[in-house]
This record gives structure tokens, C-alpha cells and sequence, in this order.
């Protein structure tokens, strides 16, 4: 059983992001389990999502300390959800922060470079994706999501492959944004190979 | 073919399963998504409504169910409370059809005013009531629940909890059955509720309560796992977080799964005790399992002991987890469960992050206008509940109050009366107002309240996911409709209307100040549709030569898409919609459009 929680801030796409892992893990016969935060916490709030595939499991609620990998869309987020994470779990992270609007306010932004240092030096694993770069080079600030489950499957740690989520993004999307994702999925997976 | 679905899908799809022929509900999460997917999946044979209330949305389910269909009705546990009048009468009179009352309970509370739990409301109105533990299992207990309720002629509950509702499973779904038409409405007076009536009837219903304890006892969902001597009772999600909990310990333990809390199966209970020397129960929300099996053992005169929340062992308050139950069976049988005990106490700090109104939205505009409007002068503002329930964060810092849908309006009224100080604002939501708030503002004019009424329209039910309401002029089953106008139904109550777009800003401000100047029941209807339902404008950019970074645009609205850099205001073109507002703050003149 593999165990795979998805945090951010409300809007990312994370609830999309879950459900395209649980689906690739579905159509190879697996049993899959997700929840996801839905509710007020969409308006830019904490957002977690929990995915759980292979053999059956009770809970859709990953326990602390036991998800085999965190992908963070923000890396604020991922420090604050650090104790879900396994020992020896794999952490993939986009390097952008997202500033609350609180932070703002009072003056306690916090820098991405901080939360990426602690991330590097406590997790084993820790891959980080320049999201906004991808973003860009795909023309859009929507295919984070997709780019984060590229990375997510070439690491093979969910044991998905990228071809498997290439599956689920056709049947999953309208057409005219295929492309987009696909390309965004491919660009993902390489920031694990190189 | 397996699909993936969320528990309020899988329950949405188990009552198409069961043949249910009329849905009604009012939106409130987390049990939205069951009433949306009958309506997306519906091929036109089942009536499928948005209720102006969870009241309505009762009594029109319980006329379909006399007339012989199979009907639900759907609503959040608070909404369970607008319902109660009906409910607290249909349990005396019973159902021809099948009836099942969906309520989504919310332990935390996550996305709720409070923690409230339905298994009360079963016992309190001596209706059977189940619990789902996953999505599967909701799946089929839904079509079980159709069926009880057919079979004792009684409107039935069936209960889940927000991590239930939002968990997705893989799930086999067969056919939806063909759709027969139901009998028809036949004359009778047991459908008049009258004293005599309700006396026999009660004793029917207090018979039934016997009778089904011993038919749930044999329910295949209470189940027994395991044979160890330490029992844990469980219902709903926490059955989920003790097998995650146990799993590395398994020998020790005796679980015993409660899908019917109402009535409380005791045969199952004794079956379980007997097995048992100790006992700890694990539920969210109240002790209502372990309450039955305290109350059963007074009965039974027997004597384990049972460990929970009136022994102080168990949290009375927010969610449980498999982390924590661990911990509990850890410390208490000394179990040596594995629990996650990676530490980080040198991390970074990380802000808190709440929820916010969205970049663009119209009711920080509303909010802002109103504030400076009333610069200076003493005002109260009564909030309410929807989006607009976040303009109480700083900056706008826009709600004094907030108690439950529709309460603003008569809060208003008896700060007033009371002789409180400042002008009374009440807001409220265009959804809001017709579901609760219409009363409460006859009230006000009836007995000549002081106060203004701020109706935030945004054309949409925007909290709960767009749900279409009476002022829309669209039905759940894609037909238009006769839209109320809620600035008609305003002047016939008797209120001065002034309607004005808040993204006019100055507009905006010289209306509430021109309200402010007068007395009565006054109201202004600010009208803008939510950010969500229309396409964005052209998005703003901040002149960084002629920015000051005085940081008014950040401090007075706290718009998300603001942001500080390099000592000077940024905008993120990725969440800016080009409402403005920021540029009618700006001293400078500095944001622009590209």
C-alpha cells in the first residue's frame, strides 16, 4: 500500500491532482482511496490531499508519519504537513511560495529559500520544481498540478508511471487543453531524471 | 466498471440505486454534492429541487413519500435544525413511500458555525438512523435505509461525517433500475395530525423502537472484528482511524462497528460485551454510543468498564485520527501500536493561513464601501452566513456577529431595541435572504425596527459550489423559472430599496451614507455577480516608478492578489480579475491597466 499526501493552498488544483493519482491507480486493478478538503478552506486557506492506493485500506486519511510522499504545491505547506511524511519518504515540492494574505499584513512573509533549505536537509529525497518556469513554458498557471504528478510518477515511488497518468489526463480532459497538460506532465517528469 | 467516487456521490448514486423518484435540499457542505450528482446523473425521470430551505426541502419530500415515492431530502446538520418543525411531526405520522433524510454532520467543526450531531435528533425523534464508515459502505446502506423506511412507514435518517462525504473509493455501480410511477396521494385521515392521533401513534412508534434493536442486531454493518478482550466500540469514521490505528497489534482487540447508533442494537451490544472483559469507545462528536451502552448495562445490570469521553479519556471536541487512538490504546492497555513520532520542532515558521474572499470578489468591495461610509461615525454590523462570513478578517474586520442563517437581520433588531449605540447594519446574501432572511425583515418593519439592511447579491449560492436559488430564475432540472426580485419583495414588505454596484466605489459610499441620514427599515442591495461565475477582466499591474509603497492597497483590503516586493506593491496577474478596487484605493494612481 502506498500512501501519498497532497498539500497547498486552496485554488491550486490539488483536489484534481489527487483524483488524476487514484484514477491511474484504478485502472491497474488497484484499490484506491482519497479525501480531500473541500469547503470554505478553497478560499485560499490550507488545502491537504490524501491518496491511498494498492491493497485495501481502511481510512482515507493518511496517519501521521505514514505517507510514503508529500508533493507540495507550496513549500510552506509541505514544512507545515512535515510530520505526515514516512522516515525515509520522498518529498517533491514546487519552490514558489504562496504569501497569506495575513503574512502580508503583518510583515511575516517568509522566504522560499528557508522552506526549501529545512525541506533539503531533513528529507532524504527532496526534488524541487521550478512550477512558475513550467507554468510559463506551458502558458498557463493551471498545469501546476499536472507538472507536480509528472514528477510524482517518474519517481515511481506511488508505483505509477507518467504513461499511466498520460492515460487518465486523456480520458480525464477536455481536448483542447490535452497538450498543455501533456507537455507540462513531460516537463514534471524530467525535473526528476535530470 | 469500478468508478471512483466520493462518499456523497456514492450515496447520490445508492438512492438512484434504490429508485428515490423526488429529491429536495438546501446547500450546505459538506452534503452539497449528493443533490448535484442525482441532478447531473438524473436522465429526466427523478424531480430534483434546490429548496428555498431545509424546512421546504422536508415537507416537500414528505408529500412525495404520502403519495407512495420513494423520496430524500438532503441538508448539513445545522439545517437539520430549520427542518426540525417538520421532522418533529412526521415521525408521528410516518410515510407511505420510502423517505430518507440525509445529513452530513461536520466534527471539527471544518466548514460549520458548530459540531452538531444528528444521532440526537434520531433519538430525540424515535426515528432508525444510519452511519456510514466509508463510501462503499454508504453506497448500499442508502438502499438499505430506503427499504427500512418503506418497511416501518417512517422517515429514516441516514448519517455521514465530512471525511466520509469527501473521501473518494473505488466502487462497482450497477444499473439505475427503471423509474415506476407511484401510487398517488390516497385520502386518509392518518395523514391529519391530530392529538388522538398522535397518541396511538406513539405508541407504535415506541413499540418499533424494541422491535428494531433487535432486527439491527442482526444488520450486517454492526459487525464484530477480531476476538481479543479489549473491546473498542466505533461508528462512523473513527471505525476507519482504530483499524488503521490497530493494524500492528491486531490479537489484542475486539472491535465492534455501530451503523446504527438509532436504535441502539443491543442484542449486537451483548453479543460484543460478552466477548469483552474492558471496553473504550472511539466515536466522533458526542457519546452516543457509549451513552447506549452505559444505559444498557444500567438495564442489563451489568458492569465493564467503559472508557471514552465521560471518563475524560477521549477528546469531546474536533476530529479524531488514527494517531491519536493509537496514542490512547498506547497509554491506557499499554498496546505498542505504532504511531508517527517524526518530530520537527526547528522548522520554519509558517503563518497561519485562513481562508480568505476571493481576489476580485464583490463583497470586499461591499464591505469597504460600507466601512467608509462610516468613518467616524458608531455603526454595528451584524454578519452572516456565506462567503461573505470571511469579511470578518482584517482588514475589513466587517462582522461584529454572526449566529446562523438569517440571524444577522433580526440580531440587528434587538441591538436596536435595546438601545445599543450606532446605526445597525445587517448583511446578508442573496441565497441567505430567501432561505431565512424574508422574516426576519417583515419582523423589522412590522414592529419598526431602525436598521439597513445590506443585501450582498452575487447572483449565486457561492459557498456551497453555485447552487441556483430562487432569485436565479433556473431549476435543478435545467428549466427556467419566474426569478423573485428580492428588491420587489423588499419594497411589498415595506423597506426603501437602493440597488448600486459596490465596484463603483464612490457610488457605493455616497449610497450607505445617504441610507445612514435616514431612519426605519432601509435597505441597499449591493449587486455584482461572484468572481467565480463570470469571466475575469482585464488584470491590473502596479506602475512601479510611480509606486510609493505605502501599501494602502494591502492594508485597507487585503485582496489576495496583493502582495508586498522589494519594499513595493505587487499584483499576481494569475489571480487578478480586474475588479478595480485596488485602483480606486491607490493615493497615486499607480495601478493600472496593461
Amino acid at each position: 500500500m502506498k500512501s501519498c499526501l497532497l498539500c497547498g493552498v486552496g485554488g491550486q488544483g490539488t483536489v484534481l491532482a489527487s483524483r488524476i493519482l487514484a484514477q491511474a491507480a484504478m485502472n491497474q486493478g488497484l484499490f484506491a482511496r482519497t479525501a480531500e478538503t473541500i469547503g470554505m478552506s478553497q478560499r485560499g486557506g490550507c488545502v491537504v490531499s490524501h491518496v491511498r492506493i494498492g491493497e485495501y485500506v481502511s481510512s482515507p486519511m493518511i496517519p501521521e508519519g505514514q505517507a510514503d510522499m508529500m508533493i507540495g504545491f507550496e513549500p510552506g505547506e509541505v514544512v507545515r504537513n512535515l510530520s505526515y511524511l514516512k522516515e525515509d519518504g520522498i518529498v517533491i515540492t514546487c519552490k514558489q511560495v504562496v504569501q497569506a494574505v495575513t503574512a502580508s499584513l503583518s510583515g511575516s512573509d517568509y522566504n522560499a529559500e528557508d522552506m526549501i533549505a529545512y525541506l533539503q536537509r531533513k528529507v532524504k529525497h527532496c526534488i524541487v520544481i521550478d512550477g512558475a518556469e513550467i507554468c510559463n513554458i506551458c502558458g498557463s498557471g493551471k498545469v501546476l498540478n499536472v507538472a507536480l504528478v509528472g514528477a510524482a510518477a517518474q519517481s515511481g515511488a506511488m508505483g505509477i508511471s507518467v504513461e499511466d497518468v498520460k492515460a487518465v489526463l486523456a480520458a480525464k480532459l477536455k481536448p483542447q487543453f490535452l497538450a498543455m497538460n501533456e507537455q507540462a506532465l513531460a516537463l514534471g517528469a524530467q525535473c526528476v531524471t535530470q | 466498471m469500478k468508478e471512483l467516487l466520493m462518499g456523497n456521490e456514492a450515496i447520490a448514486v445508492g438512492a438512484m440505486m434504490a429508485g428515490v423518484q423526488v429529491v429536495t435540499g438546501y446547500p450546505g457542505t459538506p452534503s452539497t454534492e449528493v443533490l448535484e450528482t442525482i441532478a447531473k446523473r438524473n436522465d429526466g425521470s427523478i424531480y430534483v429541487e434546490w429548496s428555498v430551505n431545509e424546512k421546504a426541502g422536508m415537507e416537500v419530500a414528505a408529500g412525495a413519500a404520502y403519495a407512495g415515492a420513494r423520496s430524500l431530502v438532503t441538508m448539513k446538520q445545522v439545517g437539520l435544525n430549520v427542518a426540525s418543525d417538520p421532522l418533529m411531526s412526521l415521525n408521528m405520522i410516518g410515510v407511505k413511500g420510502g423517505m430518507v433524510v440525509y445529513v452530513a454532520d461536520d466534527p471539527g467543526p471544518i466548514s460549520s458555525q458548530t459540531e452538531q450531531d444528528t444521532r440526537h435528533y434520531a433519538k430525540f425523534a424515535k426515528i432508525p438512523i444510519f452511519d456510514a464508515t466509508s463510501p462503499e459502505e454508504a453506497y448500499q446502506m442508502i438502499q438499505d435505509a430506503f427499504d427500512y423506511s418503506e418497511k416501518y412507514h417512517t422517515p429514516v435518517f441516514f448519517r455521514a461525517t465530512t471525511r466520509v462525504c469527501h473521501a473518494c473509493a473505488s466502487i462497482e455501480v450497477g444499473e439505475f433500475p427503471k423509474i415506476t410511477k407511484a401510487e398517488g396521494f390516497v385520502k386518509d385521515s392518518r395523514w391529519v395530525i391530530f392529538p388522538r392521533l398522535s397518541y396511538l401513534n406513539k405508541k407504535k412508534v415506541e413499540a418499533r423502537e424494541i422491535t428494531l434493536a433487535e432486527e439491527f442486531s442482526d444488520y450486517p454493518g454492526n459487525e464484530l472484528i477480531g476476538s481479543g478482550k479489549i473491546g473498542i466500540a466505533c461508528g462512523g469514521i473513527a471505525y476507519a482511524y482504530v483499524m488503521d490505528a490497530i493494524e500492528s497489534n491486531k490479537e489484542m482487540f475486539t472491535v465492534a462497528k455501530f451503523v446504527t447508533p438509532f436504535p441502539f442494537p443491543t442484542i449486537f451490544a451483548d453479543r460484543f460485551l460478552q466477548q469483552v472483559d474492558r471496553v473504550i469507545v472511539f466515536e466522533e462528536l458526542d457519546p452516543v454510543i457509549e451513552d447506549a451502552l452505559i444505559y444498557h448495562q444500567g438495564v442489563t445490570h451489568t458492569t465493564h468498564e467503559i472508557i471514552g469521553k465521560r471518563t475524560g479519556t477521549v477528546l469531546n471536541a474536533g476530529e479524531l485520527s488514527a494517531n491519536y487512538i493509537a496514542g490512547v490504546l498506547n497509554e491506557i492497555f499499554g498496546a505498542e501500536l505504532v504511531v508517527g513520532n517524526q518530530t520537527f520542532e526547528d522548522a520554519p515558521k509558517v503563518p497561519t493561513r485562513p481562508p480568505v474572499l476571493c481576489a476580485g470578489c464583490p463583497h470586499r468591495a461591499s464591505f469597504y464601501a460600507v466601512k467608509q461610509a462610516m468613518k467616524g461615525k458608531e455603526a454595528v454590523f451584524c454578519g452572516d452566513i456565506g462567503c461573505y462570513t470571511l469579511g470578518n478578517a482584517a482588514p475589513l474586520d466587517m462582522v461584529d456577529t454572526c449566529l446562523c442563517m438569517g440571524a444577522g437581520i433580526t440580531i440587528a433588531q434587538g441591538l436596536e431595541h435595546s438601545k445599543s449605540a450606532g446605526t445597525k447594519f445587517s448583511f446578508v446574501g442573496d441565497s441567505t435572504f430567501f432561505a431565512s432572511g424574508m422574516t426576519g425583515v417583515v419582523n423589522a418593519v412590522y414592529n419598526k425596527a431602525d436598521m439597513i439592511l445590506v443585501v450582498l447579491d452575487n447572483s449565486t449560492t457561492a459557498m456551497t459550489g453555485h447552487q441556483p436559488h430562487p432569485g436565479i430564475g433556473k431549476t435543478m432540472m435545467g428549466e427556467v423559472s419566474a426569478a423573485v426580485s428580492i428588491e420587489k419583495v423588499l419594497v411589498a414588505i415595506g423597506a426603501e430599496v437602493k440597488i448600486v454596484n459596490p465596484l463603483d466605489l464612490e457610488a457605493a459610499i455616497a449610497t450607505v451614507k445617504e441610507m445612514d441620514e435616514k431612519s426605519g427599515v432601509r435597505a441597499i442591495i449591493f449587486r455584482s455577480p461572484c468572481v467565480a461565475i463570470v469571466k475575469p477582466d482585464q488584470a491590473r499591474h502596479i506602475d512601479t516608478n510611480t509606486c510609493i509603497g505605502c501599501m494602502k492597497c494591502i492594508r485597507e483590503l487585503g485582496c489576495p492578489a496583493l502582495s508586498k516586493k522589494d519594499g513595493k506593491a505587487v499584483i499576481d496577474p494569475a489571480l487578478c480579475t480586474g475588479c478595480g478596487l485596488c485602483s480606486k484605493v491607490c493615493p497615486t494612481g499607480c495601478i493600472v491597466k496593461d
